[in-house]
């Protein structure tokens, strides 16, 4: 049975192993086994996650064009360009800054509300609840392209369900939803809260059936009415699960591409193309590569403070 | 009944069939009638806002089975006349539109991605959560750091290191990078380090070493963080548009979400073939969904929870 890639002294080291340590872990193992196991995944791990974050950061500093032979270091150029106003880089990548922000600015706090709002609904016991769960989740499996050409059709200027349903119930019918700002960020924002409220939701959820009954029954019978259980017993239980669909969702919203590209094109103009877009744009269709990276490790030092400033939100607070 | 009934009871006797469940006491004897009223609203408030919800599928599907003129037409009709599958069959055949092509490609690129992410996090999450070695702690470290590291930073290095290999325009390109998964290494270890020692070391008296304690007793415990993972995995890939659009270039090597743009672009005002498009771009997500919610939904949360 010792057949494996173990050397031999397996054997002899196992009795003492288990005694010798306060883990209750078994640590038998040659010195080479646990890298046999972590060698497929660190492989992957190293050639396109380690090795393109450094190779990232280098291509950064060069004029880098995939397309030409020469690619000159101009040390922080890159970077300096996106800082000079007036130059054409720093036009599209600020424009496209103010869009990413844009979007994330409106869609975060409805992405937050409504889906505990669905949350708490769901939360409470009636036969098919996990009918209704179902629905709301279901959009969340399709892809973004899928969600975007059927939107851009559900809200097609003319033949659009969307503006139909406006106009027989009186409203304006005629939203040009997909070409004119800023009935394309309703649109847009409006498509993502549909597409992914029910991930946070189901988040949410699970969150919700952490809480502890007990502590709304103490609550009830302390006399908190519903508004207070929820702000003293709800809020507090849920702020680890807040904290992580705060960041998960600001993340998310920050790399928003697809239903840009696909449902107003980034336009009207630039108006909708969000920093993602344009990075991709300037670095895959016009080969300019490392001015893409400099861009791109602009955007991740934002998301960074970002997320610093989220952890500071929710942090743990005394009293 | 309650309303405020303990959900998990619910559940449960929902999943066991009511009968061995018994009714949770009733804590408050007031507002019983109160209580079915608001059911009542809640029920309706629910359907309206599930209906309204899910309307949009519901068209999507109407839609393919429309004539052109009839995608085209206001008012929109809910039930297509006359019913047709011309769309199917129109991009289905179509020179320039490989829908089944596409189909095969997406198919193929998601199954072998999820079946590498499967491999690889388990076996690395095995070593990480039951073996003991010298530089563990900053192997640990770096693959929780780079969870942390947004993917716009590997976009455009990715791009070229898959140039080097020369992956572009091949389905290689949207099948082993974003493999690389520290997201299941970590789904895999808390599992694993939730599955009780004991039984691996009665395995280990028996005789068998890390690698037989791992195949015959760890990974068959294992199965529904397995299967969870290669649902996620699948499915991210299965959806993922960014990345192929930029690295597959020839129609025939693209996957759907892929196809489906160059199908939007090529025919903008084809809304009967862009929603066949839709379709068939869905129906294996929705059919995994359909069979697997309940097993998917739970595996969203517990990840997300435990993220």
């Amino acid at each position: 049975m010792a057949a494996s890639a173990t050397p031999t002294g397996e054997e002899v080291q196992t009795p003492a192993a288990y005694e010798g340590t306060t883990s209750r872990r078994p640590t038998t193992h040659g010195r080479l086994t646990p890298w046999l196991f972590l060698a497929p995944y660190l492989t992957l791990f190293t050639v396109f996650v380690i090795a393109p974050i450094v190779y990232g950061a280098w291509i950064s500093l060069h004029r880098y064009d995939y397309t030409l032979p020469g690619k000159p270091f101009v040390g922080l150029d890159n970077y300096l360009t996106l800082l000079r106003p007036g130059s054409i880089t720093f036009d599209i990548f600020w424009d496209s800054m103010q869009a990413t922000v844009i979007f994330t600015v409106t869609s975060v706090p409805l992405l937050l509300v409504i889906p505990l709002l669905v949350a708490l609904v769901m939360n409470r016991s009636f036969p098919g609840r996990n009918v209704f769960r179902a629905v709301f989740f279901a959009p969340y499996v399709l892809g973004v392209a899928v969600v975007a050409v059927l939107w851009r059709y559900l809200l097609d200027r003319n033949i659009g369900l969307v503006n139909y349903y406006l106009d027989a119930i009186g409203l304006p019918g005629d939203i040009a939803w997909t070409t004119s700002v800023p009935a394309a960020w309703v649109a847009l924002v409006g498509v993502t809260v549909w597409w992914t409220l029910g991930f946070n939701a189901v988040i949410y959820l699970a969150g919700l059936q952490d809480i502890p009954r007990e502590l709304y029954e103490s609550a009830r019978v302390d006399g908190a009415n519903g508004w207070q259980q929820f702000r003293h017993v709800t809020l507090p239980g849920l702020r680890p699960v807040l904290s992580f669909v705060t960041m998960v969702t600001i993340i998310a919203s920050v790399n928003m591409f697809g239903q840009s590209y696909l449902m107003t094109e980034g336009g009207p103009g630039r108006a909708t193309r969000t920093a993602i877009y344009q990075i991709a744009e300037t670095g895959l269709r016009n080969y300019q590569m490392g001015s893409a990276s400099a861009m791109s490790y602009v955007l991740t030092v934002f998301l960074m403070l970002l997320s610093l400033g989220v952890f500071w939100l929710f942090r743990e607070r005394k009293g | 009944m309650s309303l405020e009934t303990d959900p998990d009871r619910l559940e449960a006797g929902q999943i066991r069939g009511t009968t061995d469940a018994p009714p949770p006491a009733e804590d408050r004897s007031a507002g019983q009638g109160r209580g079915a009223g608001r059911k009542v609203l809640t029920y309706a408030v629910l359907i309206v806002l599930a209906l309204i919800f899910i309307s949009p599928l519901i068209f999507m599907v109407v839609t393919s089975f429309k004539t052109r003129a009839e995608a085209g037409a206001i008012p929109p009709s809910w039930i297509p006349n006359p019913f047709t599958t011309q769309a199917y069959e129109t991009i289905l055949n179509a020179s320039g539109t490989p829908v089944l092509r596409w189909f095969g490609n997406s198919m193929l690129a998601a199954l072998a991605n999820a079946a590498i992410v499967v491999t690889t996090s388990a076996l690395a999450a095995y070593a990480l959560a039951r073996m003991r070695f010298a530089g563990q702690r900053i192997v640990f470290g770096l693959i929780i750091a780079t969870l942390f590291v947004p993917p716009v930073i590997l976009i455009i290095p990715n791009y070229l290191i898959v140039g080097e290999l020369g992956w572009l325009n091949t389905l290689l390109a949207v099948i082993v990078p974003t493999a690389a998964s520290a997201f299941g290494v970590f789904f895999m270890r808390q599992f694993f380090l939730g599955i009780p020692v004991e039984l691996e070391e009665a395995a280990r008296l028996d005789g068998a070493n890390q690698w037989q304690t791992f195949w015959r007793v760890v990974l068959p415990l294992s199965r529904p963080a397995l299967a969870t993972l290669a649902l996620l995995s699948f499915l991210t890939n299965w959806n993922d548009f960014l990345w192929p659009i930029y690295v597959l270039f020839s129609p025939e090597i693209q996957t759907l979400p892929a196809g489906l743009s160059t199908l939007q672009s090529a025919n903008a005002v084809r809304y009967d073939l862009l929603m066949a498009g839709a379709v068939v771009a869905s129906v294996p997500v929705l059919v995994l969904f359909v069979f697997l919610q309940r097993y998917l939904i739970e595996g969203v949360a517990r990840s997300g929870l435990k993220g």
